[in-house]
């Protein structure tokens, strides 16, 4: 320091807030830990295998993927982004799946859906979601081989080979109640019959049902979102959005036709609707970046998701409702935009009441 | 009393403590002092003293020039030894001018005629003395007072708000001088009340400042200025943040606070007005909060204008270690400065030299949307859209998506976990922009310039054609006279000779 030294080339703030990219990540994982441990609880070692498999993939193939492309790897992995995309892609497979199944899905996550648009924050889609949708479509009879709460969980050794060996799943496989409904449905079987010995409230309150390994316990996935509202990583917009795009459908459909169309509990307990609601749709990369674009995004990817249930193909829709708004939104960030300071909602300066100025 | 609500702001650790519990303490004079002569928005002062002459504290150095200017007055009694460049309180650490006063350790002042009664002074009287007096806004605009009273008792202001927000972290000079002068503060109040004829007066101060709070509530009972505690948040000082908290009303964009009948001073600025007013003594000193984790004693220092940087860091104990930046006023909107010589102006809230930890200095990571930026912006923009256009050299998408009305205040860099430097590349682009403004206006200077050259050009050209012309039709008529007369002269000639 002295009276020749060069100007500085540093700019205000002077200060920080102590957050970081790695640090955002870190909590969200931490907010999936509650679900994640119920869902290796309830299905045992190969949901852990496969955890690890889709967690381990991803890394190595983002750090293949950067090479390729000549960019530094440390960095990338150390943002933790690659890791928690891979978790939210575990958590919405099939707990027994084998480990192809992840390990193919994380690579196509982190590698086709995010570094190809440019990697972290440029990916247009959710790459938890459009990874599964690609194995949905690529690998049905995989992605739907789900496993009762009431089968016998095996042992570490076979485990390994339910994961890592092919070991045929017929003998303990089971439907999940969105499938359970949608295939009776095609029989003619209406909603009433088709849930008599299928559902218990309770149980699916907590999670003791066929489905994915970590979208099952609304509880502790409320808790983890919760818990990120709380530390102001995400804010209730899109999740209570979502959640109110499944439920208002739901409540009035139900109560014209309660054997076509299922009850509130039905929809909001089954399938990915918790884990979407709180940790996928409040994906920061792929959505809209203002409040109100948020609830807008939310409670369309909550309808998406009830018309898909109710008249699509598919048993489930979170994953194709969330893509489909994805992809819209910049539309929704065009026009809802914040007002600013001294304008109104055009733009315009505004005008000054003389009267009222007194 | 019931507030406002207001959009976006952050809570930046305050780190007031260490400044905010020592009294104020003046600083021993210094050798020299280097007085700027632009310490102020608008047009530099001209300096009316010689080299060698002895001045008085108090005496005017340099006067105003221009509508928008201030003078600049001799912050203590001494011999003016240099009227010269001295390097300039900005980031750029360039030299500018300045003069510089060696103090004879007399502290002698100018004899001042004071009104007996200031109240009964004219309102224009008091602008007037408050623009002699050279008292620019405290708060750290330094916008000439006296220009803008004038202007909000031509336009009707009827609300005066005095700004205690003080929300930049570390700076606790207000904080201080309400908590220790308030009685003055008070009556600085009325009087700027009186000059533009408003009808209330509130004064806004950060609830966590409940000593300066209480205090100023003593000294404003009984004289109808309300004290009101606002809600501790950056950028609570913020003007137009203030205004709409206490009133619930919105400056336009285009347009000033006046326009609403709102007139807004920081509480300092109105300690100047009453030393300039009830005591005849022109701004020549301020609060200065010196503080940081690389100073050993952080406390507010009463600086004379001129003193350096490195005359205040020494008399609160110097460095302890190595300070990883100076910072010239507070840590959201300073700036930095490397060279110690520079001096305190009028505008100088704090010095601060902060260690390593508390910059905070990490890499920037990509954008990951989070959209916390847009959730803090006080002002409604989206900092990250913004910067994304101006990354892709697109400063029209940026303006379009409100660049202009960005403050600057730093709230988005701040809360920004990929520690994008926004407020930088914002102020890149304001200066981009400005500099293609000028440019633009350059250019069609110049294009006018040629346009009237050509036309000057064609028209000289035309002039002279036409002279030709006239001359050529003058010798062809004149010949044709001459031939004529010849002719008849030759028929004469034959006449004769027949």
């Amino acid at each position: 320091m002295n009276l020749f030294s060069p100007p500085p080339l540093t700019h205000a703030p002077h200060a920080h807030a102590p957050v970081s990219v790695g640090r955002v990540m870190l909590t969200v994982m931490v907010a999936l830990v509650p679900a994640t441990l119920f869902g290796f609880w309830l299905y045992g070692w190969p949901a852990l295998f496969l955890w690890a498999t889709a967690c381990v993939s991803a890394l190595l193939a983002e750090a293949l993927a950067l090479r390729l492309m000549g960019r530094p790897v440390r960095p990338a992995l150390m943002d933790g982004s690659a890791l928690l995309t891979a978790w939210l892609l575990a958590l919405s497979l099939p707990p027994w799946a084998p480990w192809w199944i992840a390990a193919l899905g994380s690579a196509f996550a982190v590698v086709v859906v995010k570094q190809v648009f440019g990697g972290l924050g440029q990916n247009v889609f959710n790459p938890a979601m459009a990874a599964r949708v690609m194995l949905l479509i690529s690998f049905p009879v995989e992605l739907t081989t789900w496993i009762g709460p009431g089968a016998p969980l095996p042992g570490f050794a076979d485990a390994l080979a339910v994961t890592f060996g092919g070991a045929p799943l017929d003998a303990v496989a089971s439907a999940s109640v969105l499938g359970h409904v949608k295939t009776e449905f095609t029989r003619g079987v209406d909603l009433t019959h088709a849930l008599a010995g299928h559902w218990s409230l309770a149980d699916m309150a907590w999670g003791h049902r066929a489905g994915s390994l970590g979208e099952t316990s609304a509880p502790f996935l409320l808790l983890g979102g919760l818990y990120l509202i709380a530390r102001r990583i995400i804010t209730w917009h899109a999740p209570a959005a979502m959640l109110l795009g499944v439920a208002l459908p739901a409540l009035i459909a139900h109560a014209v036709v309660p054997e076509r169309f299922g009850d509130l509990a039905y929809h909001l307990l089954s399938g990915g609707l918790m884990l979407g609601a709180f940790f996928i749709v409040t994906d920061p990369v792929t959505s809209p970046n203002t409040g109100a674009g948020q609830f807008a995004f939310g409670l369309a990817v909550g309808l998406l998701t009830w018309l898909i249930r109710s008249f699509g193909g598919y048993p489930e829709g979170v994953a194709f409702a969330v893509m489909i708004m994805n992809a819209a939104t910049p539309i929704l960030d065009r026009y809802l935009k914040p007002r600013i300071y001294g304008r109104d909602r055009k733009g315009q300066s505004l005008r000054i009441d003389k009267e009222a100025a007194r | 009393m019931k507030l406002f609500g207001f959009r976006g702001g952050i809570h930046p650790e305050g780190r007031k403590q260490g400044s905010a519990d020592r009294a104020i303490r003046a600083l021993p004079l210094p050798e020299r002092l280097f007085v700027p002569l632009q310490q102020h928005v608008g047009a530099p002062a001209r300096p009316v003293v010689r080299v060698g002459e002895t001045v008085r504290k108090g005496q005017l150095l340099a006067a105003g020039q221009g509508n928008i200017s201030a003078p600049v007055h001799a912050p203590t009694s001494g011999r003016v030894t240099a009227i010269g460049d001295h390097t300039a309180p900005h980031p750029s650490g360039l030299p500018a001018p300045a003069i510089t006063l060696e103090p004879d350790g007399e502290e002698r002042w100018i004899e001042a005629e004071v009104p007996a009664d200031p109240y009964s002074l004219s309102p224009e009287e008091i602008a007037n003395r408050v623009g002699a007096a050279g008292i620019v806004g405290l708060g750290g605009a330094t916008f000439p007072s006296a220009v803008k009273l004038n202007l909000s008792r031509k336009s009707g202001v009827h609300t005066l708000i005095l700004n205690g927000g003080e929300c930049e972290p570390y700076l606790t000079c207000d904080d201080r001088l309400m908590r220790e002068r308030a009685g003055e503060i008070v009556a600085g109040i009325r009087l700027i009340r009186h000059a533009v004829g408003a009808k209330r007066a509130m004064v806004g101060i950060e609830d966590n400042k409940p000593e300066a709070l209480a205090a100023m509530r003593q000294a404003a009972a009984g004289h109808e200025v309300e004290v009101v505690a606002v809600p501790a948040m950056y950028p609570m000082g913020w003007d137009k943040q203030m205004i709409q908290v206490l009133t619930g009303k919105e400056v336009p964009a285009e347009g000033r606070s006046a326009e609403i009948g709102v007139l807004v001073h920081n509480i300092a600025t109105a300690w100047a007005v009453q030393q300039a007013i009830g005591l005849g003594r022109p701004l020549v000193s301020r609060i200065v909060t010196v503080s940081g984790g690389a100073v050993a004693e952080p406390c507010n220092v009463e600086a004379p204008i001129g003193a350096t940087a490195r005359d205040l860091f020494e008399f609160c104990g110097g460095f302890q270690g190595e300070p990883a930046r100076l910072v010239l006023g507070g840590p959201m909107m300073g700036h930095e400065f490397s060279n110690l010589h520079v001096p305190m102006v009028k505008g100088s809230s704090g010095v601060l030299a902060l260690t390593r930890a508390e910059i905070a200095l990490t890499q920037a990571a990509p954008c990951i949307r989070c959209s916390t930026c847009v959730r803090a912006c006080p002002v409604g923009l989206l900092p990250l859209e913004m910067a994304a256009h101006i990354r892709a050299d697109d400063l029209g998408g940026a303006v379009d998506l409100g660049l202009r009305d960005c403050i600057g205040c730093g709230s988005c860099s701040y809360v920004c976990p990929a520690h994008i430097p926004l407020v930088h590349y914002f102020n890149h682009a304001k200066g981009e922009l400005a500099s293609q403004e000028k440019g633009k206006l350059r250019n069609e200077a110049t294009r006018k310039l040629a346009e009237a050259r050509t036309e000057r050009m064609e028209r000289i050209a035309r002039e002279r054609e036409e002279a030709a012309r006239q001359r050529a039709a003058k010798k062809a008529a004149a010949d044709a006279a001459k031939k004529a007369a010849e002719a008849a002269k030759s028929t004469q000639t034959s006449e004769v000779a027949a």
